[in-house]
C-alpha cells in the first residue's frame, strides 16, 4: 500500500444521502476474480443517466468525492472500495460512513473522511460556486482546503497512521504471531472445527 | 467495551474479551481471535490471490468451511453454469479450495447453501464464538449468541493467514421488544420495525443485542431473521443472549459438541447472558404488542412502514436529507404518495434468502398457501435456504404444496436476493420479497423491492397485492 500523506484533485459533489455499495458497484460486476479493472463498474447504473454528475466534464477527472450521510450502506462488498480507487478516486467525505465500508477503505489506502453535515453542505456551495474546484486533503493534520476555507476531518487514529505509513495489516498482526499461539493452546475442546468432517447422514 | 470481569457485563462483552489475543493500547484495535471462517466464491478469490503471491497458507483449515451460493442456479443444477463469468468464479473456488484444502461444499452437494444457513445447520455456530465472512448478513449467527461480523476481501485474506482480526471495541445497544407478537406479526416485522425506528445509520458502531419477552419466545429461526438485518440497521453485528431454545437447536447436529463436552460448552454458554446491571451504551424499546406486519415502500430498509398505512409523502419528513431520498425513492418505486399500501400490485413473490428460507420459514409460507392458487398475474419463486432445507422440506409435502399453488419450487442459493444468478426481476417489476435489501436495482436493474415477511408474501401470492395475513382471512370468512 502506497502512502498517503497529502492529496490534491477535483472535488466531486454526490449529493445524496444512503449511498449504498449496491450502487456503488452493483453485484453483476461482483463475478470476476481480480483485484483491479473495476474503474468501468463504479456507479454503474448510475453512469447510463447523462446528467449524473461523473458525465460531467469538469468531474470526470475527480478525485476526492463529497458524498450525503451513510456513505457506503449495505453489502461487505470490498469490491465498492476497489472501484473508487480504480476510477481514481482517492478521498470520499461524508458525514457518515457504514463502519464496514470504512474499514475496508483503510485496507486499501482510500481516505473515507467524516465531516460534519454542516460542513459538507459548506463545501457542495464552494464546488457548486466554482464547479471544478480542486480541494486539498491532508492526513498530516486531518484537514480539507477548499476555496481558501479550512475544515477538519475525522478518521480512526489507527487507520490515519496505517495510511500514513502504507503498512499492511497481515504483516503487522504476524508480529503477535507467538501470542495467536498461546491462544490457540488455551481454546476449549468443544469449540467448532469443521474437520474432520462430521457425517450429516444419520441425522 | 472494557468492564472489569467483575462488573455487571454484556453478552457483547463477555464473547469480546474472550476472544481478545492482544489488547489494543494508545487508540490500537483488539487483536481479536476467530473461531470459524465461511466463505463463499464472491468475495475469496482475490483473497486467495494474496496469500499465494505472499507464499501464505491457510493457518486453520480446521475453522474454515466454503460454500457455492451467490452465483449458483437454481434450475438445471446439473448441468454446466450458463452464465461463463459466474461458472468462472465458481471454478475458482473449488480450484482454491482444492489447493489450499479447504472444505467446500459445491452445487450439488447435500450441504450446499447459502453460507448463513449451512453453518447453523450444521452445527458449526454455537454461542459464544466469533464467525466472520466476507458477506455483511453473517450478524444473522449472532441469534447464537456469537459475535458474527461480516468483512471485506482483505479481512478475509486476513483471517485466513492469521486466524485473528484487528479490531476496534464496538459500543453496545439494547433492543428491548417487550409483549406479545399478533397472530400473523413475525420476526421480519420486528425487525424491519427496529431499522424504520432507529434507521439505516442508526447502528453504526454498535453491536445490537435483542432482548425482551418478545425475542425470547422467537425460535432461533425467529432470531437469525432479525440479526441478519442487523446490517441494514447500520450495526456491525446483532446478537441473542443464548438459552434453553439455542441449546436445543444445537443439540446432536452433526458438528455440535457431544458428551463431557457438551457439557462443559453448556455451562459456558449459561454464563454468557448479559448481567443485571449491566449497561448498554444506548437503549430502544419496541411495543411487540402493537406491532403490525410491516412493509418496505422506498429504496432503503429504513423506508418502511405497517402495511396498513398509506405511501408517505416526502414533504412530511422533517429532515431535508430524508426529504430527499423519499422523493428519489418514491420516483425509482412509481409510487404516489397517500396510496393504500394494500393497493400496491406487484409482478413477483421471492420467497428465499439468508433472511427467510429456513424450514420454519418455507412452513410458514405453506401453510397460508395450502390448497390454493396463486393470483394468476403474479410469478412466486420459493427457493429454500440450503439443499438440506429443501430436502427436508420435500420430506413434509412442501414441495407438493408450493407446485400446487402454481408457484416454482427451486434449489438452494442466494438467488434473486441479489440477482447474481439467472434469478432476477426485470425492469420495472415489482416484487414483494422476504430478503433483506430493497436497493435501486438489487433484484434486477430497474427491479422495485418491497421487503416483507414470509405471511405477508403468502398473503400477496394469493391477492396479487401487497396483503397480510388477515386480508386472506377476510375473504376466506367472506
Amino acid at each position: 500500500m502506497e502512502k498517503f500523506t497529502t492529496v490534491t484533485g477535483v472535488g466531486v459533489p454526490l449529493k445524496r444521502s444512503n449511498v449504498d455499495t449496491d450502487q456503488i458497484i452493483p453485484a453483476v460486476y461482483l463475478k470476476r476474480i481480480t483485484k483491479t479493472g473495476f474503474d468501468d463498474a463504479l456507479f454503474a447504473a448510475w453512469r447510463k443517466d447523462p446528467d449524473f454528475v461523473l458525465n460531467d466534464p469538469l468531474y470526470k477527472s475527480g478525485t476526492i468525492l463529497v458524498a450525503g450521510p451513510d456513505f457506503g450502506t449495505g453489502s461487505s462488498r470490498e469490491h465498492a472500495v476497489w472501484a473508487l480507487r480504480d476510477y481514481g478516486f482517492k478521498v470520499v467525505i461524508s458525514p457518515r460512513f457504514a463502519d464496514i465500508f470504512a474499514g475496508n477503505s483503510g485496507k486499501q489506502g482510500l481516505v473515507a473522511a467524516k465531516v460534519p453535515e454542516p460542513n459538507v453542505e459548506r463545501l457542495w456551495e464552494l464546488m457548486d460556486a466554482s464547479p471544478g474546484l480542486e480541494l486539498t486533503v491532508s492526513l498530516e493534520d486531518c484537514t480539507i482546503v477548499a476555496g481558501g476555507e479550512t475544515f477538519a476531518f475525522d478518521i480512526d487514529e489507527y487507520t490515519r497512521w496505517r495510511l500514513r505509513e502504507g503498512l499492511d495489516d497481515i504483516s503487522l498482526t504476524l508480529r503477535n504471531e507467538d501470542a495467536i499461539t498461546q491462544f490457540e493452546a488455551r481454546r476449549a475442546g468443544w469449540l467448532p472445527k469443521t474437520l474432520p468432517i462430521a457425517s450429516t447422514v444419520a441425522e | 467495551m472494557y468492564t472489569e470481569e467483575s462488573a455487571p457485563r454484556t453478552l457483547a462483552e463477555k464473547v469480546w474479551n474472550d476472544h481478545v489475543v492482544v489488547r489494543g493500547e494508545n487508540g490500537e484495535p483488539d487483536l481479536i481471535y476467530i473461531d470459524l471462517h465461511l466463505l463463499h466464491e464472491v468475495t475469496s478469490p482475490q483473497a486467495f490471490d494474496g496469500l499465494r503471491a505472499a507464499g501464505r497458507g491457510l493457518r486453520r483449515l480446521d475453522q474454515t468451511i466454503a460454500t457455492e451460493d451467490h452465483n449458483t442456479p437454481t434450475l438445471d443444477i446439473d448441468r454446466p453454469i450458463a452464465d461463463p463469468t459466474s461458472r468462472t468464479q465458481i471454478q475458482a473456488l473449488r480450484t482454491n479450495a482444492a489447493e489450499f484444502g479447504v472444505r467446500l461444499h459445491s452445487l450439488g452437494d447435500a450441504e450446499q447453501g447459502i453460507v448463513h444457513v449451512v453453518g447453523p445447520q450444521l452445527g458449526l455456530t454455537m454461542p459464544g464464538i466469533t464467525v466472520v465472512c466476507g458477506d455483511s448478513h453473517t450478524s444473522t449467527h449472532g441469534a447464537f449468541g456469537a459475535i458474527g461480523l461480516g468483512i471485506g476481501t482483505s479481512e478475509v485474506e486476513h483471517v485466513m493467514a492469521t486466524q485473528t482480526l484487528p479490531l476496534k471495541p464496538f459500543k453496545t445497544m439494547a433492543i428491548n421488544v417487550d409483549g406479545i407478537l399478533r397472530p400473523g406479526v413475525t420476526a421480519k416485522d420486528i425487525i424491519l420495525a427496529v431499522i424504520a425506528k432507529i434507521g439505516t445509520g442508526g447502528g453504526q458502531g454498535y453491536i445490537l443485542e435483542y432482548r425482551g419477552s418478545a425475542i425470547r419466545a422467537l425460535s432461533m429461526e425467529g432470531r437469525m431473521t432479525i440479526c441478519n438485518m442487523s446490517i441494514e440497521a447500520g450495526a456491525r453485528a446483532g446478537m441473542v443472549a443464548p438459552d434453553e431454545t439455542t441449546f436445543a437447536y444445537v443439540k446432536d447436529k452433526p458438528h455440535a459438541p457431544r458428551g463431557a463436552d457438551w457439557d462443559e460448552a453448556v455451562a459456558y454458554w449459561r454464563t454468557l447472558p448479559t448481567d443485571d446491571g449491566a449497561r448498554f451504551d444506548r437503549e430502544i424499546t419496541i411495543n411487540a404488542d402493537e406491532l403490525e406486519p410491516f412493509v418496505t415502500w422506498g429504496t432503503n430498509p429504513g423506508q418502511g412502514i405497517a402495511l396498513s398505512e398509506n405511501v408517505p409523502d416526502p414533504d412530511d419528513f422533517a429532515d431535508e436529507n430524508d426529504r430527499a431520498a423519499a422523493r428519489r425513492a418514491l420516483e425509482y418505486m412509481d409510487l404516489t404518495p397517500g396510496t393504500p399500501m394494500k393497493d400496491i400490485p406487484v409482478d413477483a413473490v421471492f420467497m428465499g434468502s439468508c433472511t427467510n428460507s429456513r424450514i420454519e420459514d418455507l412452513r410458514a409460507f405453506a401453510s397460508i398457501i395450502k390448497g390454493k392458487t396463486k393470483a394468476e398475474s403474479v410469478r412466486v419463486m420459493v427457493v429454500p435456504g440450503s439443499a438440506k432445507v429443501r430436502l427436508q422440506a420435500e420430506a413434509e409435502g412442501i414441495d407438493k404444496i408450493v407446485e400446487d399453488f402454481g408457484a416454482e419450487w427451486r434449489f438452494a442459493g442466494c438467488s434473486m436476493c441479489l440477482g447474481m444468478n439467472p434469478d432476477q426481476l426485470a425492469p420495472g417489476e415489482r416484487c414483494a420479497s422476504t430478503s433483506n435489501r430493497n436497493f435501486e436495482g438489487r433484484q434486477g436493474k430497474g427491479g422495485r423491492t418491497h421487503l416483507v415477511s414470509p405471511l405477508v408474501a403468502a398473503a400477496t401470492a394469493i391477492r396479487g397485492r401487497l396483503s397480510s395475513l388477515s386480508d386472506v382471512a377476510e375473504e376466506v370468512m367472506a
